[in-house]
């Protein structure tokens, strides 16, 4: 297979999102997939390093790992019933689920195989990053994307409002 | 780079199987992040290999992050209220809109 | 000048009988008081359009409004007033409102109350309008009108068979007379362009028109008057039109309807002095009629009938002196036929309209037409007797009632021809003898019907008012047309130039001994008994049945006109009945049977057709209703592998891969889709218990 020049790290973040991936999907415990789902957001931040997007690995860190999977872990601590790890955690769709993730892949790699062989290839570039991207990619965020900013803090917003409301018990 | 985007491949596969196949609906919700954060590598790959200087691709997946997270507030609420409501989070429980 | 505003004298009872059908027909007496009111205020005008028409010394007031002014042909609307019209309308509204103010009584408890004032209303409004034409067309108009209404007033109580069979003979044999009057209208206006009466004379002054023309358009147009004036032959339907209401008799007899005959003759006059043919026509006519009516009379026992047969007697007289003017003004003779004629016909209105507004007070009484049922009744109805009996005297030109002097003009008018002279007396006596005779059956003598005779009372006042009133004019009406006097009748009403009667002693003497004998006669006859009538009746029997029976007319007619007509009419409803009906049910029948096999075609193919597409997809939806498990996951599922299989296919299409694998995915797809909808069913065998939507 040839991936290219890519270097250990890239295969190791690789693995470990592999398997904590699968981990997330297989394990029974559910607390167990949420841990897993912290480790595999970790690597992906680490990913995310090695392509350049500093910010982007901080923010995966603080916002996933710090934010949203806590938040899955006190779902879970609020909803389940941790004692009743032997149900099953897949349901009757899994061996068909199973197959069509597989054809997906196989389907999907052909078509980026052949894609890249065809035009990304030509496209790829040589050069780095600038250094600074934090730098610009703050600029853009208050001035070229100001507007989608301001569209997207209203959106989270109206996801804690309406989170408040929907979980609020109705005679509290 | 194709290595890339076959781990972001491989990455959604896996997050879609758990998708379709959690009974839990937070299991379902956190295969979700799985699959955004596959798009997010996907964003910031090409980012970094095909339009290095508009930055495009980083600002793309900086928005999918944030919309990812008011995305799990809401469906955790739901999830909540779920509980509440049928005493269980299991999707084949509530399963009142078949035949 | 209220002349100018003549034309609203015919449009006031027609505003009457607007107001009565439409808001008054509820109110009976309202109806009835609005009704007299109205022919009350065309009486007055009328009375002042004859004063006015006096201070104008008879000159003619003609106003128009042209609708149809064509180069060679106008058709107008208008108003003629001279002297012969300012005297119809007088004779017209007098006996109309006596008519009317009468009827109050002798329709009282009537069902239809209010439509009896409604239809004299109109009936009046159509003679009205008849009188002051100053056209033929206008004239043939109302003229029709006048038959029309006739119809209605004869029918108006058609509950009775015979009630209806006469307004019907009345209107058809009418009808056969304005179809002549018709072509005699069509001739006018092709060969005079207008129909104005004046335009129409001038013409015939000119010179410009063929004598035969001129003769026929008067022959034709005589027919009209024919049917109206119940002249023979066509006189068959007045007898039967006694059977409408007794006001109505008087009505059509006096003053309207058969008025309306003679009034046209003497309105086109200056046509029938074109033509002595056509004129003797007239005459001789009037002469058959007069005396085939007058015999008749004689042997009648109805009352309304003798009185009938009277009118149609009268209504010859005035014809046949008529006809006899323009005889003898064709032949530049000089006659005072026309004076005769119209003087008769103004004198004529009062008391044949006494007379059978006395009837009509008879029968009230005694709920009777037959005379042999009566008698004596002058001691329990004294008023409706006296009245009566002047009115007898007066047509039967006894000194000095207003019948002498009309009926001695008629006489003078015939004078000068034998035949007509030796006819007009021996009718004058048959009349004398045929008035009286009907008298003393019903006033004297002994009652021979005791039941009715004790039934019997006087009508109520607004029923004898009228006939006191009539009566006072049967005595004076002719005094107007003394001989005597320079400025009278005759220099008012005349054709052409004036006539100054003068006083003819030795025709006055005859004819007054004619008029006494008569009555003499049916004094011995039917008072006295000295003369037997019954042995009379045996002795000459032939001529008693003939005369009985009307000369057997209605039979004739009946055998020569009726039958065929029927015959014909029973072929065609034959025809109708076999051979149109045939065809018309054939084709139902056919339609039916169409419609027969269509419904099957309908109930079994295309219904089958929707009920099975129908059936069809609830097959298919009962197999397809598996996929809906309700479960999101299962259709994220079912997304991703139509997912995947568009992608295999978007491979295939730009053909970056072909080959054995690609098969194989396919394939597995396939078999995956397969079991994703087999296993659906078995989701719902494993949840059907639970599932809570389901039908």
């Amino acid at each position: 297979m040839a991936v290219g020049d890519v270097g250990i790290v890239f295969w190791i973040l690789s693995v470990a999102i592999i398997v904590s991936a699968c981990m997330v999907v297989s394990l029974r415990n559910i607390f167990h997939c949420a841990l897993a789902l912290i480790l595999c957001l970790f690597a992906v931040a680490g990913i995310f390093i090695l392509l350049g997007a500093e910010f982007l690995a901080a923010a995966q860190v603080l916002i996933y790992v710090g934010a949203v999977a806590i938040l899955m872990i006190f779902a879970i601590m609020l909803t389940s019933n941790l004692a009743a790890k032997k149900i099953t955690q897949t349901n009757e769709n899994a061996l068909v689920g199973l197959l069509v993730c597989v054809f997906f892949t196989l389907v999907g790699w052909v078509l980026l195989k052949k894609t890249y062989e065809g035009i990304w290839s030509h496209l790829e570039l040589a050069r780095p990053l600038p250094s600074d991207n934090i730098l610009t990619l703050g600029k853009y965020l208050m001035t070229q994307y100001a507007l989608p900013f301001e569209v997207v803090s209203i959106l989270l917003l109206a996801a804690m409002i309406g989170a408040i409301v929907l979980a609020r018990k109705e005679n509290a | 780079m194709l290595a890339y985007l076959v781990l972001a491949l491989v990455l959604f596969s896996i997050g879609l199987f758990g998708v379709l196949t959690r009974r839990n609906t937070i299991g379902i919700l956190m295969s979700l992040e799985l699959m955004f954060n596959a798009v997010n590598i996907n964003f910031v790959v090409f980012n970094k290999f095909v339009a290095t200087s508009a930055l495009v691709g980083q600002m793309f997946a900086i928005f999918i992050v944030v919309v990812a997270a008011a995305e799990a507030v809401a469906g955790l609420a739901i999830v909540l209220l779920l509980y509440r409501n049928w005493q269980g989070i299991d999707t084949d429980n509530d399963s009142v809109m078949k035949w | 000048m209220i002349t100018k505003f003549a034309f609203l004298i015919p449009l006031l009872p027609l505003f009457g009988f607007v107001m009565i059908v439409f808001f008054l027909r509820w109110k009976e007496r309202l109806s009835a008081v609005f009704s007299i009111m109205t022919i009350l205020a065309a009486w007055v005008m009328s009375v002042i359009v004859l004063i006015e028409t006096l201070a104008r010394h008879g000159e003619a007031y003609e106003a128009f409004y042209k609708f149809v002014d064509l180069p060679r042909f106008i058709l107008e609307i208008g108003i003629l007033i001279d002297p012969l019209t300012a005297v119809m309308l007088i004779v017209v509204t007098t006996v109309g409102a006596c008519v009317e103010i009468y009827s109050v009584g002798y329709m009282h408890n009537d069902p239809r109350f209010s439509r009896f004032f409604a239809y004299l209303s109109l009936f009046l409004f159509s003679m009205l309008g008849l009188v002051v034409a100053n056209n033929f067309f206008m004239i043939f108009i109302f003229w029709e009108l006048v038959g029309l209404t006739s119809y209605l007033l004869i029918g108006f109580w058609f509950e009775k068979k015979s009630a209806a069979d006469a307004c019907k003979k009345a209107f058809i044999t009418t009808r056969m007379g304005d179809l002549g009057f018709l072509v005699g209208l069509f001739m006018i206006a092709f060969y005079f362009g207008t129909f104005n009466y004046g335009g129409v004379f001038a013409k015939v002054g000119e010179g410009v028109i063929p004598a035969g023309i001129i003769t026929a358009a008067s022959i034709f147009v005589f027919c009209g008057a024919v049917g109206k004036s119940a002249q023979w032959p066509l006189h068959v339907w007045l007898p039967d039109a006694m059977e409408g209401p007794t006001p109505v008799s008087a009505l059509i007899h006096a003053a309207t309807m058969v008025a309306a005959g003679v009034y046209l003759v003497a309105r086109s006059m200056s046509l029938f002095v074109g033509s002595a043919e056509a004129s003797l026509v007239v005459a001789i006519i009037g002469l058959i009629t007069s005396f085939m009516a007058a015999s008749i009379g004689l042997v009648q026992n109805d009352i309304k009938r003798v009185l009938a047969y009277s009118t149609v007697s009268q209504l010859g007289y005035m014809i046949m002196a008529l006809g006899l003017y323009g005889y003898d003004t064709a032949q530049h003779g000089h006659s005072p036929g026309f004076y005769a004629g119209t003087f008769h016909l103004y004198t004529h209105a009062f008391f044949k309209g006494l007379l059978f507004l006395g009837a009509g007070s008879v029968i009230h009484a005694v709920h009777t037409n037959d005379i042999q049922e009566m008698g004596g009744l002058v001691r329990k109805m004294k008023t409706t007797a006296i009245t009566f009996m002047i009115a007898s005297l007066s047509i039967a030109g006894i000194f000095p009632l207003a019948g002498f002097w009309s009926k001695d003009e008629i006489v003078a008018a015939a004078s000068h021809h034998p035949i007509f002279l030796v006819g007009t007396l021996g009718i004058a006596f048959m009349t004398a003898f045929y008035m009286w005779r009907l008298c003393f059956l019903t006033f004297w003598g002994e009652p021979r019907d005791q039941h009715r005779y004790d039934h019997a009372h006087e009508s109520p006042k607004n029923m004898t008012y009228p006939l006191v009133f009539l009566a006072v004019m049967s005595v004076i009406a002719g005094w107007v047309g003394l001989p005597w006097l320079h400025q009278g009748f005759a220099s008012f009403v005349y054709h052409g130039e004036a006539y100054h009667p003068h006083a003819n002693y030795l025709l006055m003497g005859i004819s007054l001994i004619v008029g006494l004998s008569g009555i003499y006669l049916a004094y011995l006859m039917y008072y006295k008994k000295s003369i037997s009538a019954e042995a009379m009746a045996e002795r000459f029997r032939p001529i008693y049945k003939l005369l009985y029976n009307k000369y057997y007319f209605d039979e004739i007619y009946h055998a020569v006109l009726i039958r065929p007509v029927l015959a014909v009419a029973d072929f065609m409803w034959t025809f109708d009945a076999r051979v149109v009906d045939g065809l018309v049910n054939g084709t139902g029948w056919l339609t039916i049977k169409w419609s027969d096999i269509k419904l099957w075609f309908d109930t079994w193919i295309v219904d089958g057709a929707v009920n099975g597409s129908g059936w069809l997809v609830r097959q298919g939806a009962n197999i397809l209703r598996f996929l809906q498990t309700g479960s999101m996951q299962f259709y994220a599922l079912f997304i991703l592998v139509v997912l995947i299989v568009f992608g295999v296919f978007k491979l295939e299409a730009t053909a970056v891969l072909v080959g054995w694998p690609f098969v194989s995915i396919i394939f597995v797809l396939g078999v995956t889709l397969l079991w994703l909808f087999t296993r659906s069913a078995f989701v719902r065998g494993r949840n059907g218990g639970q599932t809570k939507s389901e039908e």
